[in-house]
């Protein structure tokens, strides 16, 4: 009775008597229908061109099911024993059984790939013994060590139980420079592998870096533009844009015609007499090279976002600031500024992000000391075929932009962002 | 009914032809893809009026093995690296050639012992060997030998070196005495890799990193570089076809093959198979050698390699496999390349970022 | 010009001109003194003049030609952060990246006080305009008339003897802008500081000012106490900026001792008080108050000429009535009179005789 009584004054209907919400959803419903209709090739596009293709990155980097897959006796060995134990005459014979298989189905090569990637130097083991694994007999264990005495080491059956998993967090070990060892504790590779960290390390620096240079030239060509009147800024902002309409291997190798050795800036230098023609200053090949192209390639996504900002700000804020008595530099810094924030986070945000990403100019002008952790995600990716550590690597990569994304958000607020 | 038999037999004949119509090859552009389509695509298409588009990579390698992982594959023949064979071969990304079926060479001897050693697999096809070597502008200081590479101040410049642990390794040894038959063996070791390394840590700061083939001939002709390593075939047109003044230095040279494969699941496979039985004959193979400098697989064809496409280059000189040059070249190995990349490009990357 | 309140000159314009193009002049010869602690207001329609006569003496623009000189000190050269005159903006430009607080904290840390003393004249300046409780609030959280008055706190805490206002009141709805009207000219009393104030809305003018500088096409048409301004406008532009306004043009036909008469197309006579014309045979505009304008012959001065009206329509608007009617040819001819006991309603057709006192009537320059 209670209840009734109180639901009662909710149940407004409509004029035909229908209830009033249902009536309401009927209306809406057509409405909302015909909007997610229109916005459905969009959701479609971005679902197969983003959110899948990293999904699978995603999965690809902890996912390699390459062993488990084609050395299923063995695989089952690993998971009916547990770790510590012996390998025994069983698991030998799955191994030899496993081989043969493997060899006839051509696939033993990705096995021992497989396992190279935890342990150097063993592919050639799979692969050697796929080839006789035909002819071997029982009992498998003196008939493997006879093939290799390798076979027996405790350091090869532990990675291969390491990898019979098919999920592993062992990629993101290798790009970390770090390894499972045999106890199953977490270990530095030795110091002439480490790689990946101070590639990370070095492409955050040159990264912030490039931002820096980006902002401090960005700056004053934004406000110009801002201040300038529409004719002149109009022509100037083709200036700004024109890298944008130029193809970025066209740029890239225009820098180094620029850059090198004997190239325009340095025999100008020389005719000048500012250098002599032994001195000649090197400008690519090296980390000079990739910050002075990617910074002019990433100056366009500073300025622009920084103009929209300065153009929206009304030049009476300044006025005020020194009609109350601030000189025009106290003006600039205290009223300016701070009012340019949203456009200079936003610029940095995006100059960042796309050069911790960027890859084909360091791989051109970055020479060794020039290249970042993408050229070895594309080396990953295109020689070596390791994709899963190259998967990890981009993970990683990614998972820092967001990190990064969400301390700028807790420092300054994504809200207060203006992209244009 | 006969009638019909005729007429759907006919409709099937049809259909396979017409599937075969085209076929994909994928291979390396530049000068080395302008000489295949002189040499083969051109031919064949005359010859049997099969389109074939050709595509190019960086390396062919690559979308062999992701279209075979996603089991969407268009390409119908590559052009790959042993090393690259090897590995997408034991992968099986690639389909199994009936090498048997290979015409024999045009002296009567059969296609298993008229191609080069290490230029027939059971996945593919050897149709150049090629050599990575020292080329060096005519204008500087010429090497003398392999170790004047690494010799700062007898050759002062910077250098040009191919960046991977491939050749450079190679390079390094031979430079530092060790004999061209030993170099797999002292790689394989430990000690041999950080003699290796340290004999490149000695011009490390000097060296101008290229991955292209295209690189060093340009960085040659900018003047970048006083020396490089590069592909025979790439200095060979720089300096016929456009009179740059380089000379390449042949002793220790590194010889490659590269080869045609089919990759699994190809789309036009016997239209595929087909093609490279007929491109790796010897006819063919010989004539490639007139559109590039790079030596034919077969032995059987190196009689009738002759003048260059301009008509008064003797190819004989320019090709790795002229005898002059064998004698203390090294044969890539392919199988310790298949083992030792990751780990030595590993070591690599690490010593270039450090 | 006279100095109004003040003993001496405290701002003088003299002899300034300005260009922004070096083709057209958009101040021409613009001669004005202020007084200290006068009221006084540009008025005018936009492109006149009078924000840039205001922004030339903020120090936002420089004269072409020309001295603008600050008690006494020329200040043509003087950056205006060092002229010490406060200002308010039409979009009250409150720095949005900071509180209330903050903003007018802002000219006394520039001017490097002490801690306490700004905070004890920051308070003091919000509770001036009663908006004490809101020191800790962004601008954007403030209603308009809020952020006017924050804006105007912020130009008087670093008590400036000269406030200059852009068209303050501009964004805001009626009614605010009436009461705002009386907040300012209560603490312009309260302070004694000199105020420029521009805007193009007569009825802010009038209500506010000491005196009133009309601005058209560069030059101060007429400058003058607000009741002088509407009683004696001295050109046509003044006339019919100022107020309601009627106009009849003609031809004077007579002219003696401070009265004329003026004959209508229509052959009408009429009298008028001369102020731009000077012999018979000039051509006149003349203008009327619709208020001062009569129909019952007994309101109407006795000798006076009269002009036949004829009504075309009539309004009820409360207070008055406004009668729309035909004069000379001229269908705009509106007469307002008081809705007091007794007054008839004319009905449009009617054709009345319509009068005035002759110096209501003023006889200006023609079209």
């Amino acid at each position: 009775m209670a209840e009734i009584a109180r639901d009662a004054p909710e149940r407004m209907t409509a004029a035909d008597g229908t209830p009033l919400k249902a009536a309401l959803a009927r209306a809406q419903g057509r409405a909302r229908r015909r909007a997610f209709l229109l916005v459905a090739p969009l959701l479609v596009f971005v679902l197969a061109s983003f959110v899948i293709p990293i999904g699978q990155m995603l999965h690809r980097s902890v996912h390699n099911p390459v062993f488990s897959a084609n050395m299923p006796a063995t695989t089952a060995w690993f998971g009916a024993n547990p770790v510590g134990t012996e390998p025994d005459e069983a698991a030998f014979a799955a191994l030899a059984a496993d081989l043969a298989a493997a060899a006839e189905a051509r696939t033993i090569g990705a096995v021992g790939t497989r396992v190279n990637y935890e342990m150097q130097g063993t592919r050639s083991l799979f692969t050697s013994a796929g080839r006789k694994a035909d002819d071997l007999e029982a009992p498998f264990r003196a008939a493997m060590l006879d093939l290799d005495r390798r076979w027996g080491e405790p350091e090869l059956w532990n990675t291969m139980r390491n990898v019979s998993s098919p999920y592993t967090a062992n990629f993101y070990l290798a790009a970390a420079d770090r390894f499972r060892d045999l106890d199953g504790g977490i270990s530095r590779v030795a110091p002439e592998r480490q790689v990946y960290l101070t590639l990370f390390q070095r492409t955050f620096l040159l990264s912030a870096l490039i931002t820096a240079i980006c902002l401090l030239l960005g700056f004053p060509i934004a406000h110009l533009l801002a201040t300038l009147p529409l004719r002149y800024s109009n022509l100037l902002m083709i200036l700004v844009l024109l890298p944008f309409w130029t193809s970025l291997l066209v740029r890239t190798t225009a820098w180094m015609a620029i850059l090198q050795g004997q190239g325009v800036l340095n025999n100008a230098l020389v005719a000048l007499g500012v250098i002599g023609d032994d001195g000649r200053i090197a400008l690519m090949y090296n980390q000079a090279g990739t910050v002075i192209a990617m910074t002019h390639i990433l100056l366009p996504f500073m300025v622009l976002p920084l103009y929209s900002v300065m153009r929206n700000i009304n030049p009476s804020y300044v006025r005020a600031a020194r009609s109350l008595g601030a000189s025009s530099w106290t003006a600039f810094r205290r009223v300016y500024v701070p009012q340019t924030l949203p456009g200079v986070g936003a610029g940095a945000l995006l100059c960042f992000i796309l050069a911790v990403g960027y890859y084909i100019t360091p791989a051109l002008v970055g020479g060794a000391s020039g290249q970042l952790i993408s050229n070895l995600i594309a080396f990953h990716m295109q020689n070596s075929l390791n994709w899963s550590l190259a998967a990890a690597l981009a993970t990683l990569l990614l998972a820092a932009v967001l990190l990064l994304y969400w301390v700028y958000d807790r420092l300054v607020g994504v809200d207060n962002m203006k992209l244009g | 009914m006969k009638r019909f038999l005729f007429l759907t037999s006919a409709l099937a004949s049809l259909a396979v032809t017409a599937a075969a119509q085209e076929i994909t090859v994928v291979s390396w552009g530049g000068a080395y893809g302008a000489s295949q389509m002189e040499a083969y695509h051109k031919p064949y298409q005359a010859l049997t009026g099969i389109k074939i588009n050709s595509v190019d990579a960086d390396n062919p390698a690559t979308p062999i093995k992701a279209q075979v992982e996603a089991g969407n594959v268009t390409i119908d023949v590559a052009d790959v690296e042993p090393s690259d064979l090897v590995r997408l071969c034991d992968e099986g990304a690639l389909e199994v050639l009936a090498i048997d079926e290979l015409p024999d060479g045009a002296d009567g001897t059969p296609a298993a012992e008229d191609f080069i050693e290490g230029g027939l697999y059971d996945c593919g096809v050897g149709t150049i060997v090629y050599s990575t070597l020292i080329a060096y502008r005519t204008d500087g200081t010429a090497p003398t030998s392999t170790a004047d590479f690494f010799d700062l101040e007898k050759i002062p410049g910077k250098r040009g070196l191919r960046k991977g642990a491939k050749y450079a390794l190679e390079l390094a040894l031979m430079a530092d005495g060790v004999p061209p038959a030993e170099v797999y063996d002292m790689l394989a070791t430990p000690e041999g890799v950080d003699r290796a390394f340290a004999k490149l840590d000695t011009i490390k700061d000097q060296v101008v990193w290229w991955e292209a083939g295209a690189q060093p001939p340009q960085l040659l002709a900018d003047g970048e570089v006083v020396m490089t390593t590069a592909y025979n075939g790439r200095i060979f047109n720089a300096m016929i076809s456009e009179n740059q003044p380089f000379e390449l230095f042949w002793p220790n040279q590194i010889l490659d093959f590269n080869l045609f494969v089919i990759p699994k699941g190809a789309p036009n496979k016997e239209a595929a198979w087909e093609f490279i039985k007929w491109a790796t004959d010897t006819q063919r193979l010989a004539d490639q050698a007139s559109f590039i400098s790079y030596g034919p697989a077969r032995k059987s064809s190196a009689p009738l390699v002759g003048l260059f496409k301009d008509g008064k280059t003797e190819m004989g000189p320019h090709m790795p496999t002229n005898p002059d040059y064998m004698a203390d070249a090294l044969t890539t190995d392919i199988e310790f390349w298949a083992d030792h990349d990751i780990e030595l490009n590993e070591r690599f990357n690490a010593w270039l970022a450090s | 010009m006279n100095a109004g309140r003040g003993d001496e000159a405290f701002v003088a314009f003299e002899h300034v001109q300005k260009s922004y193009d070096g083709e057209t002049l958009v101040v021409k010869d613009l001669n004005l003194d202020i007084g200290r602690g006068e009221f006084l207001t540009m008025l005018g329609p936009s492109g006149s003049g009078k924000t840039t006569c205001l922004m030339m003496l903020a120090g936002f623009e420089t004269a072409t030609h020309g001295e603008i000189r600050l008690a006494g000190r020329p200040i043509n050269s003087v950056p205006p952060e060092k002229r010490g005159i406060g200002m308010v903006f039409q979009n009250y430009a409150l720095f949005p990246h900071m509180t209330v607080g903050e903003n007018l904290a802002f000219p006394l840390e520039v001017r490097k006080l002490g801690r306490a003393e700004i905070e004890a004249k920051v308070k003091r300046a919000l509770d001036m305009v009663q908006m004490g409780a809101f020191a800790a609030r962004r601008p954007a959280q403030l209603s308009g008339g809020q952020q006017q008055r924050i804006a105007l706190a912020r130009a008087l805490v670093f008590e400036p003897e000269l406030v200059l206002m852009d068209e303050p009141l501009g964004a805001l709805d009626k009614q605010l802008r009436e009461h705002m009207q009386f907040e300012i000219r209560r603490l312009h009393e309260r302070l004694g500081v000199t105020v420029v104030y521009v805007t193009h809305d007569q009825g802010e003018a009038l209500t506010m000012s000491d005196r009133v500088a009309v601005f058209n096409d560069g030059r101060i048409q007429q400058l003058a106490p607000p009741e002088e301004l509407y009683e004696r406008p001295e050109n046509r532009f003044v006339a019919s900026f100022i107020g309601e306004n009627n106009t009849l043009e003609g031809v004077v036909e007579t002219i003696s001792g401070g009265a004329c008469t003026v004959r209508l197309a229509t052959g009408e006579i009429l009298d008028a008080a001369p102020v731009n014309v000077t012999r018979p045979g000039e051509r006149t505009t003349v203008s009327i108050r619709p208020e001062r304008v009569e129909f019952k012959p007994e309101n109407i001065p006795p000798g006076v000429h009269t002009v036949e009206a004829e009504v075309l329509e009539f309004i009820y608007m409360g207070d008055v009535f406004r009668t729309r009617m035909r004069v000379a040819g001229n269908d705009n001819f509106v007469m307002k009179c008081r809705n007091s006991v007794g007054q008839r309603k004319l009905e449009p057709g009617e054709r009345v005789p319509i009068g005035w006192a002759p110096h209501d009537a003023r006889a200006l320059d023609p079209l």
